[in-house]
């Protein structure tokens, strides 16, 4: 019997096959995909938090779906993403839009869905969450992240998933965000410690950075 | 879309790059008086682009952008060509359609916008090139006007197919040779100007984008003409330097030289009298408005 394929962090080819195309499915709601293996999205969160606290560069990239606000959900799961961020600690660098940026992105503090490995590769992010990204330009990233970097993609998508990342929550709310961060503190309490090397945020303002590692 | 929406989220507005954090404070969304005159003082709705240094279409679309009335609540409709290459780095909703497409796109759009808000002013424009224009898409550009369909059509005339190494157009200058039509074009210029008046456009304007002012007065009229009567049509020149062989600084001149008297872009406005009578009343109504605001600021 032929193995199943596992979504596991690459490099794994210039062009990675779709996971789709390898036979991996979609979870159910209630459900989440761990590598390809749908299980029970409670056991996904013990994973994701597990996997996130155990990074020495955990990002999380927040697409334009909860940068701006489009109404009072996007600023909720926003300050839940925030609360996210606090609580593990894991850096905070934006997908704000996808257009290809000229001359070229400032990798140390932005993300671009058309070349995601370049933020990958300067920030040496081995654990990233993709939130709040249209699910077309997550899949694109998601592929070119596992094809070139042996990052460690978390999905958490509104909708129904991405077979793309190495691990996908589906139908997220600003409550799912927090359930996640409840995880990640409970965890900690219990004595897994952040392997995640210090580091501040930036913070940008209309001029540049006004402080914070970059 | 509206104003109140271009707003960031406060718990992540300090991680987003400057650009984004300007645009949500400067750019001059929700000012109905808004204009070329802002460039400088405001966050343009266009970031970097892609054009080549000089490009007379980059500055075409700087002043577009900054003169149209309502960008909050506009959408426009792009096909293949340069303009494509732009419409990623705008600040303002817009469509990417097959080559030809745009003004069949755009009938579909704007019937749909104006079903889904009813009360609330929804522009939609076509900026395409002379090739989607007038060649290639030249029966759906044509097939909207009959249909009276309420938007307005801004070509970018340059004359000639550009971006894929110069071969003849429909408005390309008769005998012009280029790079590859090099038997020199056979028939005249089409006259679209014409053909869209009597086609149903309800005004129509031709010009280079020399003289922000101009370009401006065009857009803001073709856009209120567009709202209560119908089609609207600019027709800009924006030479492609490359292809005509001129330097990243001459693109200016070109089109100063061009619409100097005799010239083939010497601006033109094609309206009948009733638009004409519009157009009077709107400005003046505009002036009025304007003076009041400048009299409470003062």
């Amino acid at each position: 019997m032929e193995e199943q394929y596992q979504v596991l962090p690459g490099p794994e080819a210039f062009l990675p096959p779709a996971a789709a195309s390898q036979g991996i499915v979609l979870p159910d709601p209630g459900q989440a995909h761990i590598e390809g293996r749908l299980v029970d999205e409670e056991e996904a969160y013990e994973y994701a938090a597990r996997k996130l606290l155990g990074g020495k560069v955990p990002t999380i990239f927040p697409g334009p779906l909860v940068l701006w606000k489009w109404n009072e959900k996007a600023a909720k799961k926003a300050s839940a993403i925030r609360r996210l961020a606090n609580a593990l600690p894991a850096r905070l660098i934006p997908m704000a839009d996808y257009r290809p940026k000229y001359p070229k992105i400032d990798p140390a503090v932005e993300i671009n869905p058309n070349h995601p490995n370049l933020t990958i590769w300067h920030n040496k992010i081995d654990v990233c969450i993709f939130v709040g990204v249209h699910c077309h330009q997550a899949n694109l990233a998601l592929k070119i992240i596992r094809g070139g970097t042996d990052c460690y993609t978390i999905a958490m998508c509104a909708q129904a998933g991405h077979e793309d990342a190495c691990l996908s929550f589906r139908d997220i709310s600003p409550e799912t965000i927090d359930k996640l961060a409840a995880t990640v503190e409970r965890l900690k309490k219990e004595g897994v410690e952040s392997q995640a090397i210090p580091f501040e945020q930036f913070v940008m303002s209309r001029e540049g950075v006004v402080k914070g590692d970059v | 879309m509206s104003k109140e929406k271009i707003a960031l989220c406060e718990d992540l507005a300090d991680v987003m790059p400057p650009e984004y954090q300007e645009l949500v404070a400067t750019a001059t969304f929700g000012n109905q008086d808004r204009g070329w005159k802002d460039i400088g003082s405001s966050k343009e709705l266009i970031e970097q682009h892609s054009l080549c240094a000089g490009c007379p279409e980059s500055i075409a679309f700087r002043f577009i952008m900054s003169s149209i009335p309502n960008p909050e609540d506009s959408v426009f409709v792009g096909s293949t060509g340069c303009t494509s290459l732009v419409f990623p780095q705008v600040g303002i909703h817009n469509i990417h359609s097959l080559f030809g497409n745009q003004n069949a796109i755009a009938s579909g759009l704007q019937r749909a916008l104006a079903v889904r808000f009813p009360d609330r002013v929804k522009d939609v424009y076509v900026l395409a090139g002379d090739g989607a224009t007038v060649d290639i898409g030249l029966d759906m550009t044509m097939q909207s006007w009959f249909r009276q369909e309420k938007f307005t059509t801004i070509c970018f005339d340059n004359e000639l197919y550009a971006n894929t190494g110069g071969q003849e157009s429909g408005l390309m200058q008769k005998g012009f040779v280029a790079k590859m039509a090099p038997v020199g074009k056979k028939f005249e210029k089409v006259k679209l100007p014409e053909i869209a008046f009597e086609s149903g456009c309800h005004y129509v304007a031709i010009l280079t984008v020399s003289k922000p002012n101009r370009v401006e007065q065009a857009i803001r009229r073709a856009t209120y003409v567009a709202r209560e009567f119908g089609p609207t049509y600019i027709q800009l020149y924006t030479p492609c330097i490359l292809e005509i062989g001129k330097q990243s600084m001459e693109g200016l001149d070109e089109m100063k030289d061009s619409e100097s008297i005799g010239g083939r872009f010497v601006m033109r406005e094609l309206m009948t009298d009733e638009v004409k009578a519009f157009i009077k009343e709107k400005e003046a109504e505009d002036k009025a408005r304007r003076k009041q605001a400048k009299a409470v600021t003062a």
